[in-house]
Protein backbone atom coordinates (compact mmCIF):
# COMPACT_ATOMS: atom_id res chain seq x y z
CA UNK A 1 0.00 0.00 0.00
CA UNK A 2 1.76 3.14 -1.16
CA UNK A 3 1.58 6.36 0.81
CA UNK A 4 -0.61 8.68 -1.22
CA UNK A 5 -0.04 11.84 0.73
CA UNK A 6 1.47 12.77 4.08
CA UNK A 7 -1.87 12.41 5.82
CA UNK A 8 -2.49 8.80 4.78
CA UNK A 9 -2.04 5.95 7.30
CA UNK A 10 -4.02 3.23 5.62
CA UNK A 11 -5.90 2.54 2.42
CA UNK A 12 -8.48 0.19 0.98
CA UNK A 13 -8.18 -1.51 -2.38
CA UNK A 14 -11.46 -0.78 -4.16
CA UNK A 15 -10.63 -2.98 -7.08
CA UNK A 16 -7.84 -4.73 -8.88
CA UNK A 17 -7.34 -3.97 -12.55
CA UNK A 18 -5.01 -6.96 -12.98
CA UNK A 19 -5.19 -10.63 -12.03
CA UNK A 20 -2.55 -13.31 -11.38
CA UNK A 21 -0.79 -14.17 -14.62
CA UNK A 22 -1.11 -10.69 -16.11
CA UNK A 23 2.06 -9.07 -17.41
CA UNK A 24 2.61 -5.58 -16.02
CA UNK A 25 5.15 -2.85 -16.66
CA UNK A 26 6.47 -0.24 -14.25
CA UNK A 27 4.00 2.66 -14.22
CA UNK A 28 0.94 0.63 -15.24
CA UNK A 29 -2.18 1.34 -13.24
CA UNK A 30 -2.88 -1.91 -11.39
CA UNK A 31 -5.41 -1.05 -8.72
CA UNK A 32 -7.76 1.63 -7.47
CA UNK A 33 -7.17 2.52 -3.83
CA UNK A 34 -9.47 4.51 -1.60
CA UNK A 35 -7.68 6.86 0.77
CA UNK A 36 -9.75 8.79 3.24
CA UNK A 37 -10.04 11.52 0.62
CA UNK A 38 -10.37 10.05 -2.83
CA UNK A 39 -10.15 7.03 -5.07
CA UNK A 40 -6.66 6.96 -6.56
CA UNK A 41 -5.21 4.97 -9.44
CA UNK A 42 -2.18 3.14 -8.10
CA UNK A 43 0.73 2.37 -10.38
CA UNK A 44 3.01 -0.60 -10.31
CA UNK A 45 6.63 -0.05 -9.15
CA UNK A 46 8.09 -3.00 -11.06
CA UNK A 47 7.73 -4.92 -14.28
CA UNK A 48 6.92 -8.63 -14.42
CA UNK A 49 4.03 -11.03 -14.04
CA UNK A 50 1.44 -10.73 -11.27
CA UNK A 51 1.78 -13.85 -9.12
CA UNK A 52 -0.47 -13.27 -6.17
CA UNK A 53 -3.01 -10.72 -5.07
CA UNK A 54 -2.36 -10.42 -1.31
CA UNK A 55 -4.96 -7.85 -0.30
CA UNK A 56 -8.54 -8.35 -1.37
CA UNK A 57 -10.83 -5.46 -2.27
CA UNK A 58 -12.65 -3.93 0.67
CA UNK A 59 -9.98 -4.56 3.30
CA UNK A 60 -8.23 -1.56 4.85
CA UNK A 61 -4.48 -2.12 5.33
CA UNK A 62 -1.70 0.10 6.70
CA UNK A 63 0.67 1.97 4.40
CA UNK A 64 3.60 -0.34 3.59
CA UNK A 65 1.61 -3.56 3.41
CA UNK A 66 2.45 -5.55 0.26
CA UNK A 67 -0.61 -5.67 -2.00
CA UNK A 68 0.53 -8.25 -4.52
CA UNK A 69 3.61 -10.12 -5.63
CA UNK A 70 5.22 -9.74 -9.01
CA UNK A 71 7.45 -12.43 -10.51
CA UNK A 72 10.20 -11.75 -13.01
CA UNK A 73 9.84 -13.13 -16.48
CA UNK A 74 11.68 -16.37 -15.63
CA UNK A 75 9.42 -16.91 -12.66
CA UNK A 76 12.32 -17.28 -10.24
CA UNK A 77 11.77 -14.44 -7.80
CA UNK A 78 8.68 -12.86 -6.44
CA UNK A 79 8.74 -9.24 -5.42
CA UNK A 80 6.10 -7.69 -3.26
CA UNK A 81 4.51 -4.63 -4.84
CA UNK A 82 3.86 -1.85 -4.15
CA UNK A 83 5.97 -1.90 -1.05
CA UNK A 84 7.98 0.32 1.20
CA UNK A 85 11.39 -0.91 2.31
CA UNK A 86 11.34 -3.06 5.46
CA UNK A 87 7.64 -3.77 5.27
CA UNK A 88 6.72 -6.90 7.20
CA UNK A 89 5.94 -10.03 5.22
CA UNK A 90 2.22 -10.43 4.75
CA UNK A 91 0.19 -13.33 6.03
CA UNK A 92 -0.89 -15.68 3.31
CA UNK A 93 -4.27 -14.70 1.94
CA UNK A 94 -6.91 -16.84 3.57
CA UNK A 95 -9.42 -16.70 0.77
CA UNK A 96 -8.80 -17.50 -2.88
CA UNK A 97 -8.75 -14.46 -5.09
CA UNK A 98 -12.07 -13.77 -6.74
CA UNK A 99 -11.52 -13.30 -10.44
CA UNK A 100 -11.09 -9.53 -10.62
CA UNK A 101 -12.95 -7.77 -13.36
CA UNK A 102 -10.42 -6.19 -15.70
CA UNK A 103 -11.08 -2.50 -16.05
CA UNK A 104 -9.18 -0.63 -18.70
CA UNK A 105 -7.72 2.81 -18.01
CA UNK A 106 -9.67 5.92 -18.95
CA UNK A 107 -9.50 6.10 -22.72
CA UNK A 108 -12.03 6.30 -25.50
CA UNK A 109 -11.39 2.98 -27.22
CA UNK A 110 -10.94 1.10 -23.95
CA UNK A 111 -14.07 2.56 -22.42
CA UNK A 112 -15.91 1.39 -25.51
CA UNK A 113 -14.39 -2.07 -25.14
CA UNK A 114 -15.52 -2.22 -21.51
CA UNK A 115 -18.98 -1.10 -22.50
CA UNK A 116 -19.10 -3.89 -25.06
CA UNK A 117 -18.03 -6.43 -22.43
CA UNK A 118 -20.66 -5.27 -20.00
CA UNK A 119 -23.33 -5.00 -22.66
CA UNK A 120 -23.78 -1.28 -22.09
CA UNK A 121 -25.13 0.86 -24.90
CA UNK A 122 -22.99 3.99 -24.79
CA UNK A 123 -25.60 6.12 -26.50
CA UNK A 124 -27.67 5.90 -23.34
CA UNK A 125 -24.82 6.78 -20.95
CA UNK A 126 -24.45 10.31 -19.60
CA UNK A 127 -20.78 11.22 -19.43
CA UNK A 128 -19.66 12.87 -16.22
CA UNK A 129 -16.12 13.67 -17.36
CA UNK A 130 -15.36 17.25 -18.25
CA UNK A 131 -16.85 18.00 -21.63
CA UNK A 132 -19.28 15.12 -21.19
CA UNK A 133 -16.66 12.43 -21.77
CA UNK A 134 -17.85 8.98 -20.75
CA UNK A 135 -15.69 7.47 -18.05
CA UNK A 136 -15.38 3.90 -16.82
CA UNK A 137 -17.41 4.80 -13.78
CA UNK A 138 -20.20 5.98 -16.04
CA UNK A 139 -20.13 2.67 -17.91
CA UNK A 140 -20.14 0.71 -14.67
CA UNK A 141 -23.00 2.70 -13.27
CA UNK A 142 -24.93 2.09 -16.46
CA UNK A 143 -24.25 -1.64 -16.16
CA UNK A 144 -25.73 -1.77 -12.68
CA UNK A 145 -29.19 -1.29 -11.32
CA UNK A 146 -29.62 2.43 -10.81
CA UNK A 147 -29.08 2.68 -7.11
CA UNK A 148 -26.14 3.71 -5.03
CA UNK A 149 -26.39 0.85 -2.59
CA UNK A 150 -23.22 -0.78 -3.88
CA UNK A 151 -19.75 0.65 -3.86
CA UNK A 152 -20.34 3.75 -1.77
CA UNK A 153 -16.88 5.21 -2.45
CA UNK A 154 -17.69 5.63 -6.13
CA UNK A 155 -21.24 6.93 -5.75
CA UNK A 156 -21.45 10.69 -6.02
CA UNK A 157 -23.69 12.61 -3.68
CA UNK A 158 -23.80 16.35 -3.94
CA UNK A 159 -22.91 18.09 -0.67
CA UNK A 160 -26.28 19.80 -0.58
CA UNK A 161 -28.06 16.48 -1.07
CA UNK A 162 -25.98 14.97 1.72
CA UNK A 163 -26.93 17.76 4.11
CA UNK A 164 -30.56 17.49 3.11
CA UNK A 165 -30.52 13.74 3.60
CA UNK A 166 -29.13 14.25 7.09
CA UNK A 167 -31.74 16.85 7.93
CA UNK A 168 -34.62 14.79 6.60
CA UNK A 169 -33.32 11.55 8.04
CA UNK A 170 -33.11 9.95 4.62
CA UNK A 171 -30.80 6.95 4.24
CA UNK A 172 -28.66 7.77 1.20
CA UNK A 173 -28.51 4.07 0.32
CA UNK A 174 -32.24 4.24 -0.41
CA UNK A 175 -31.93 7.16 -2.79
CA UNK A 176 -32.23 6.42 -6.48
CA UNK A 177 -29.86 8.56 -8.52
CA UNK A 178 -31.19 9.37 -11.93
CA UNK A 179 -27.82 9.49 -13.60
CA UNK A 180 -25.33 8.34 -11.03
CA UNK A 181 -25.26 11.56 -9.04
CA UNK A 182 -27.55 11.89 -6.07
CA UNK A 183 -29.07 15.37 -6.06
CA UNK A 184 -31.34 17.14 -3.62
CA UNK A 185 -34.43 16.34 -5.69
CA UNK A 186 -33.58 12.63 -5.50
CA UNK A 187 -33.32 12.88 -1.73
CA UNK A 188 -36.65 14.68 -1.49
CA UNK A 189 -38.25 11.93 -3.58
CA UNK A 190 -37.51 9.40 -0.84
CA UNK A 191 -39.86 9.14 2.09
CA UNK A 192 -37.77 9.23 5.23
CA UNK A 193 -37.94 6.17 7.44
CA UNK A 194 -37.78 7.21 11.07
CA UNK A 195 -35.30 5.07 12.94
CA UNK A 196 -35.38 6.04 16.58
CA UNK A 197 -31.89 6.03 18.05
CA UNK A 198 -30.46 3.94 15.24
CA UNK A 199 -27.65 5.19 13.05
CA UNK A 200 -28.25 5.22 9.33
CA UNK A 201 -26.86 2.47 7.15
CA UNK A 202 -23.11 2.78 6.76
CA UNK A 203 -22.45 5.23 3.96
CA UNK A 204 -18.88 6.36 3.48
CA UNK A 205 -18.94 9.97 4.58
CA UNK A 206 -16.05 11.39 2.62
CA UNK A 207 -16.45 14.77 4.28
CA UNK A 208 -15.85 13.30 7.73
CA UNK A 209 -12.90 11.11 6.77
CA UNK A 210 -11.23 13.90 4.82
CA UNK A 211 -11.70 16.18 7.81
CA UNK A 212 -10.02 13.63 10.07
CA UNK A 213 -7.05 13.16 7.75
CA UNK A 214 -6.54 16.91 7.50
CA UNK A 215 -7.00 17.33 11.25
CA UNK A 216 -4.31 14.76 12.01
CA UNK A 217 -1.73 16.20 9.61
CA UNK A 218 -2.30 19.82 10.59
CA UNK A 219 -2.19 19.02 14.32
CA UNK A 220 1.10 17.21 13.78
CA UNK A 221 2.46 20.18 11.84
CA UNK A 222 1.59 22.69 14.53
CA UNK A 223 2.86 20.36 17.26
CA UNK A 224 6.23 19.70 15.64
CA UNK A 225 7.04 22.62 13.37
CA UNK A 226 8.05 26.02 14.73
CA UNK A 227 6.56 28.14 11.95
CA UNK A 228 7.70 31.61 11.02
CA UNK A 229 5.71 33.81 8.66
CA UNK A 230 6.65 36.42 6.06
CA UNK A 231 4.56 38.42 3.66
CA UNK A 232 5.08 40.65 0.66
CA UNK A 233 2.80 42.45 -1.79
CA UNK A 234 3.73 42.25 -5.45
CA UNK A 235 2.76 44.43 -8.41
CA UNK A 236 1.19 42.10 -10.98
CA UNK A 237 0.79 44.54 -13.87
CA UNK A 238 3.76 43.18 -15.82
CA UNK A 239 2.72 39.55 -15.36
CA UNK A 240 -0.93 40.24 -16.24
CA UNK A 241 -0.02 42.26 -19.33
CA UNK A 242 2.05 39.31 -20.50
CA UNK A 243 -0.92 36.99 -19.89
CA UNK A 244 -3.33 39.20 -21.82
CA UNK A 245 -0.93 39.02 -24.75
CA UNK A 246 -0.67 35.24 -24.51
CA UNK A 247 -4.43 34.79 -24.13
CA UNK A 248 -5.36 36.77 -27.21
CA UNK A 249 -4.45 33.79 -29.36
CA UNK A 250 -5.84 31.09 -27.10
CA UNK A 251 -9.37 29.64 -27.04
CA UNK A 252 -11.26 30.22 -23.80
CA UNK A 253 -10.64 26.68 -22.50
CA UNK A 254 -6.86 27.11 -22.72
CA UNK A 255 -6.48 30.69 -21.50
CA UNK A 256 -3.87 31.21 -18.85
CA UNK A 257 -5.16 32.41 -15.48
CA UNK A 258 -2.99 34.39 -13.01
CA UNK A 259 -2.46 31.21 -10.97
CA UNK A 260 -0.07 29.88 -13.64
CA UNK A 261 2.58 32.64 -13.52
CA UNK A 262 2.23 32.71 -9.73
CA UNK A 263 2.88 28.96 -9.42
CA UNK A 264 5.76 29.20 -11.89
CA UNK A 265 7.38 31.95 -9.87
CA UNK A 266 6.93 29.96 -6.64
CA UNK A 267 8.53 26.89 -8.21
CA UNK A 268 11.44 28.72 -9.79
CA UNK A 269 12.16 30.61 -6.60
CA UNK A 270 12.21 27.29 -4.72
CA UNK A 271 14.86 26.08 -7.14
CA UNK A 272 16.96 29.15 -6.34
CA UNK A 273 16.49 28.76 -2.58
CA UNK A 274 16.96 25.01 -2.12
CA UNK A 275 16.91 25.34 1.69
CA UNK A 276 13.11 25.68 1.44
CA UNK A 277 12.60 22.86 -1.05
CA UNK A 278 12.72 19.44 0.60
CA UNK A 279 12.00 17.52 3.78
CA UNK A 280 12.76 17.67 7.48
CA UNK A 281 13.47 14.20 8.85
CA UNK A 282 15.30 12.68 11.82
CA UNK A 283 18.66 13.49 10.21
CA UNK A 284 17.75 17.14 9.69
CA UNK A 285 17.03 18.81 6.37
CA UNK A 286 17.12 16.77 3.19
CA UNK A 287 16.90 18.90 0.03
CA UNK A 288 14.61 17.77 -2.79
CA UNK A 289 16.35 16.75 -6.01
CA UNK A 290 13.91 18.77 -8.12
CA UNK A 291 10.99 21.04 -7.34
CA UNK A 292 7.82 18.99 -6.98
CA UNK A 293 5.24 21.67 -6.36
CA UNK A 294 2.26 20.62 -4.25
CA UNK A 295 -0.89 22.56 -5.04
CA UNK A 296 -3.66 22.63 -2.46
CA UNK A 297 -6.98 22.02 -4.22
CA UNK A 298 -10.22 22.47 -2.35
CA UNK A 299 -12.82 19.82 -3.04
CA UNK A 300 -16.44 20.71 -3.65
CA UNK A 301 -18.21 19.98 -0.41
CA UNK A 302 -15.14 20.50 1.75
CA UNK A 303 -11.66 19.16 2.26
CA UNK A 304 -8.33 19.55 0.57
CA UNK A 305 -6.28 17.38 -1.71
CA UNK A 306 -2.73 18.22 -2.76
CA UNK A 307 -1.74 16.99 -6.21
CA UNK A 308 1.86 17.50 -7.25
CA UNK A 309 3.24 19.32 -10.29
CA UNK A 310 6.40 17.39 -11.10
CA UNK A 311 9.29 19.33 -12.67
CA UNK A 312 7.34 22.51 -12.08
CA UNK A 313 10.35 24.63 -13.01
CA UNK A 314 10.41 23.36 -16.60
CA UNK A 315 6.89 24.41 -17.58
CA UNK A 316 6.03 27.52 -19.59
CA UNK A 317 2.92 29.48 -18.61
CA UNK A 318 0.57 27.73 -21.05
CA UNK A 319 1.92 24.29 -20.12
CA UNK A 320 1.65 25.15 -16.44
CA UNK A 321 -1.96 26.23 -16.88
CA UNK A 322 -2.81 23.04 -18.79
CA UNK A 323 -1.21 20.97 -16.04
CA UNK A 324 -3.01 22.85 -13.26
CA UNK A 325 -6.36 22.61 -15.03
CA UNK A 326 -5.89 18.89 -15.60
CA UNK A 327 -4.86 18.18 -12.00
CA UNK A 328 -7.63 20.28 -10.47
CA UNK A 329 -10.27 18.70 -12.68
CA UNK A 330 -9.10 15.19 -11.91
CA UNK A 331 -8.61 15.91 -8.21
CA UNK A 332 -12.25 16.95 -8.02
CA UNK A 333 -13.54 14.03 -10.06
CA UNK A 334 -11.46 11.55 -8.04
CA UNK A 335 -9.16 10.41 -10.82
CA UNK A 336 -5.61 11.10 -9.73
CA UNK A 337 -2.73 8.69 -10.00
CA UNK A 338 -0.76 7.68 -6.95
CA UNK A 339 2.42 9.26 -8.29
CA UNK A 340 0.57 12.57 -8.59
CA UNK A 341 -0.03 12.70 -4.85
CA UNK A 342 3.38 11.91 -3.45
CA UNK A 343 6.59 13.64 -2.50
CA UNK A 344 5.78 17.30 -2.91
CA UNK A 345 8.90 19.24 -1.92
CA UNK A 346 7.05 22.53 -1.25
CA UNK A 347 3.35 23.40 -1.33
CA UNK A 348 1.39 26.41 -2.55
CA UNK A 349 -2.08 27.32 -1.37
CA UNK A 350 -3.95 29.67 -3.63
CA UNK A 351 -6.84 30.82 -1.48
CA UNK A 352 -6.84 34.12 -3.32
CA UNK A 353 -8.97 32.38 -5.85
CA UNK A 354 -11.67 32.32 -3.18
CA UNK A 355 -11.38 36.00 -2.49
CA UNK A 356 -9.06 36.48 0.47
CA UNK A 357 -6.30 39.02 0.33
CA UNK A 358 -3.66 36.94 2.06
CA UNK A 359 -3.29 33.45 3.52
CA UNK A 360 -0.74 32.21 6.06
CA UNK A 361 -0.79 28.45 5.68
CA UNK A 362 0.21 25.48 7.80
CA UNK A 363 3.23 23.55 6.53
CA UNK A 364 2.59 19.99 5.30
CA UNK A 365 5.16 17.84 7.09
CA UNK A 366 7.74 16.64 6.25
CA UNK A 367 8.04 19.69 3.99
CA UNK A 368 9.60 22.84 5.40
CA UNK A 369 7.71 25.60 3.60
CA UNK A 370 4.28 26.57 2.39
CA UNK A 371 3.56 29.52 0.12
CA UNK A 372 0.24 31.35 0.35
CA UNK A 373 -1.09 33.28 -2.63
CA UNK A 374 -3.89 35.80 -2.11
CA UNK A 375 -6.33 37.45 -4.46
CA UNK A 376 -5.12 39.76 -7.21
CA UNK A 377 -6.66 43.13 -6.28
CA UNK A 378 -6.52 46.64 -7.67
CA UNK A 379 -4.83 48.88 -5.12
CA UNK A 380 -3.29 52.34 -4.98
CA UNK A 381 0.41 51.82 -5.62
CA UNK A 382 3.31 54.23 -5.68
CA UNK A 383 5.72 53.96 -8.61
CA UNK A 384 8.56 56.45 -9.09
CA UNK A 385 6.96 58.94 -6.70
CA UNK A 386 3.57 58.79 -8.42
CA UNK A 387 0.43 57.15 -7.15
CA UNK A 388 -1.43 54.86 -9.54
CA UNK A 389 -3.81 51.93 -9.44
CA UNK A 390 -2.16 48.57 -9.98
CA UNK A 391 -3.21 44.92 -9.71
CA UNK A 392 -1.32 43.55 -6.72
CA UNK A 393 -1.13 40.19 -4.95
CA UNK A 394 0.03 39.31 -1.46
CA UNK A 395 2.34 36.29 -1.36
CA UNK A 396 3.22 34.83 2.02
CA UNK A 397 5.67 32.23 3.23
CA UNK A 398 5.23 29.92 6.20
CA UNK A 399 8.54 28.21 6.88
CA UNK A 400 10.04 25.77 9.36
CA UNK A 401 12.40 27.62 11.67
CA UNK A 402 14.31 24.40 12.34
CA UNK A 403 15.35 24.31 8.68
CA UNK A 404 15.76 28.00 7.83
CA UNK A 405 15.82 31.47 9.29
CA UNK A 406 13.75 34.44 8.26
CA UNK A 407 16.58 35.79 6.15
CA UNK A 408 16.36 32.79 3.81
CA UNK A 409 12.58 33.08 3.68
CA UNK A 410 12.85 36.76 2.82
CA UNK A 411 15.21 35.94 -0.02
CA UNK A 412 12.66 33.48 -1.37
CA UNK A 413 9.88 36.08 -1.46
CA UNK A 414 12.23 38.61 -3.06
CA UNK A 415 12.95 36.16 -5.86
CA UNK A 416 9.23 35.44 -6.36
CA UNK A 417 8.67 39.18 -6.69
CA UNK A 418 11.56 39.61 -9.10
CA UNK A 419 10.31 36.78 -11.31
CA UNK A 420 6.81 38.26 -11.47
CA UNK A 421 7.84 41.86 -12.08
CA UNK A 422 10.64 41.40 -14.60
CA UNK A 423 9.32 41.91 -18.14
CA UNK A 424 11.34 39.01 -19.57
CA UNK A 425 9.88 36.66 -17.03
CA UNK A 426 6.34 35.53 -17.81
CA UNK B 1 -32.03 32.74 -28.61
CA UNK B 2 -34.89 33.46 -26.21
CA UNK B 3 -34.16 34.27 -22.55
CA UNK B 4 -35.67 30.92 -21.53
CA UNK B 5 -33.44 29.03 -23.93
CA UNK B 6 -30.48 31.03 -22.68
CA UNK B 7 -31.24 30.21 -19.04
CA UNK B 8 -31.55 26.53 -19.92
CA UNK B 9 -28.18 26.58 -21.66
CA UNK B 10 -26.56 28.41 -18.73
CA UNK B 11 -27.97 25.90 -16.28
CA UNK B 12 -26.69 22.96 -18.34
CA UNK B 13 -23.24 24.57 -18.65
CA UNK B 14 -23.05 25.27 -14.91
CA UNK B 15 -24.03 21.72 -14.05
CA UNK B 16 -20.95 20.42 -15.88
CA UNK B 17 -18.68 22.30 -13.45
CA UNK B 18 -20.88 22.30 -10.32
CA UNK B 19 -23.04 19.18 -10.39
CA UNK B 20 -24.78 20.30 -7.18
CA UNK B 21 -25.76 23.75 -8.46
CA UNK B 22 -29.28 24.78 -7.44
CA UNK B 23 -29.92 27.67 -9.76
CA UNK B 24 -33.46 28.23 -8.55
CA UNK B 25 -32.03 29.98 -5.50
CA UNK B 26 -29.62 32.24 -7.40
CA UNK B 27 -30.68 35.85 -8.05
CA UNK B 28 -30.14 37.11 -11.63
CA UNK B 29 -27.58 39.68 -10.51
CA UNK B 30 -25.78 37.54 -7.94
CA UNK B 31 -22.15 36.62 -8.59
CA UNK B 32 -22.18 32.99 -9.72
CA UNK B 33 -18.67 32.41 -8.41
CA UNK B 34 -19.77 33.29 -4.90
CA UNK B 35 -23.20 31.67 -5.04
CA UNK B 36 -21.96 28.38 -6.44
CA UNK B 37 -18.47 28.44 -4.93
CA UNK B 38 -16.65 28.40 -8.27
CA UNK B 39 -12.94 29.07 -8.47
CA UNK B 40 -11.26 30.60 -11.51
CA UNK B 41 -10.69 27.21 -13.10
CA UNK B 42 -14.35 26.21 -12.65
CA UNK B 43 -15.41 29.56 -14.06
CA UNK B 44 -13.16 29.20 -17.08
CA UNK B 45 -14.64 25.74 -17.71
CA UNK B 46 -18.14 27.25 -17.49
CA UNK B 47 -17.26 29.97 -20.01
CA UNK B 48 -15.74 27.36 -22.32
CA UNK B 49 -18.84 25.18 -22.04
CA UNK B 50 -21.08 28.15 -22.84
CA UNK B 51 -18.95 28.98 -25.86
CA UNK B 52 -19.11 25.38 -27.07
CA UNK B 53 -22.87 25.07 -26.64
CA UNK B 54 -23.74 28.43 -28.19
CA UNK B 55 -21.09 28.50 -30.90
CA UNK B 56 -20.20 32.05 -29.78
CA UNK B 57 -16.57 33.00 -29.21
CA UNK B 58 -15.91 34.16 -25.65
CA UNK B 59 -13.22 36.82 -25.43
CA UNK B 60 -11.40 37.59 -22.18
CA UNK B 61 -13.61 40.65 -21.78
CA UNK B 62 -16.75 38.55 -22.30
CA UNK B 63 -15.48 36.05 -19.76
CA UNK B 64 -15.05 38.78 -17.14
CA UNK B 65 -18.63 39.89 -17.75
CA UNK B 66 -20.24 36.45 -17.54
CA UNK B 67 -20.32 36.43 -13.77
CA UNK B 68 -24.10 36.66 -13.32
CA UNK B 69 -27.08 34.80 -14.75
CA UNK B 70 -28.42 38.04 -16.23
CA UNK B 71 -25.10 38.73 -17.96
CA UNK B 72 -25.12 35.20 -19.34
CA UNK B 73 -28.60 35.68 -20.80
CA UNK B 74 -27.55 38.98 -22.39
CA UNK B 75 -24.45 37.38 -23.85
CA UNK B 76 -26.36 34.43 -25.31
CA UNK B 77 -29.04 36.67 -26.81
CA UNK B 78 -26.40 37.53 -29.43
CA UNK B 79 -26.72 33.99 -30.73
CA UNK B 80 -29.20 33.54 -33.55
Amino acid sequence: MPSLGADMDEGTVIEWLVKPGDTVARGDVVAVVDTSKAAVDVECFDSGVIEDILVQPGKAVPVGTPLATIGTADGATAKPVPVKPAAPAPAAPSAPAPSPKPRPPVAGPLVRKQAAELGVDLTGVRGTGRGGAITRADVQRAARPRTVTESPPRAKVTPYARRLAKELGVDLAQVVARDGIVRAADVRAVKPVPQAGKPAAPVVDRTATTRQATAKLMARSKREIPHYYLSTTIDMSVALARLAELNRDLPVERRVLPVAPLLRACARAAEKVPQLNGFWNSEGFEPGEVVRLGMAVSLRGGGLIVPVIANATDLGPVEMMDRVRDLVTRARSGRLRGSELTEATITVTNLGDRGVESVFGVIHPPQVALVGVGKVLERPWAVDGLLGVRPVVTVTLSADHRATDGHTGARYLEIVEKLLTTPEEP
Amino acid sequence: MTPDEAREMIQAALLTVAPDAELGDVAPDADLREELDLDSIDFQAYAAELSKRSGLPVTEDDQRKLTTLAAGVTFLSRAS
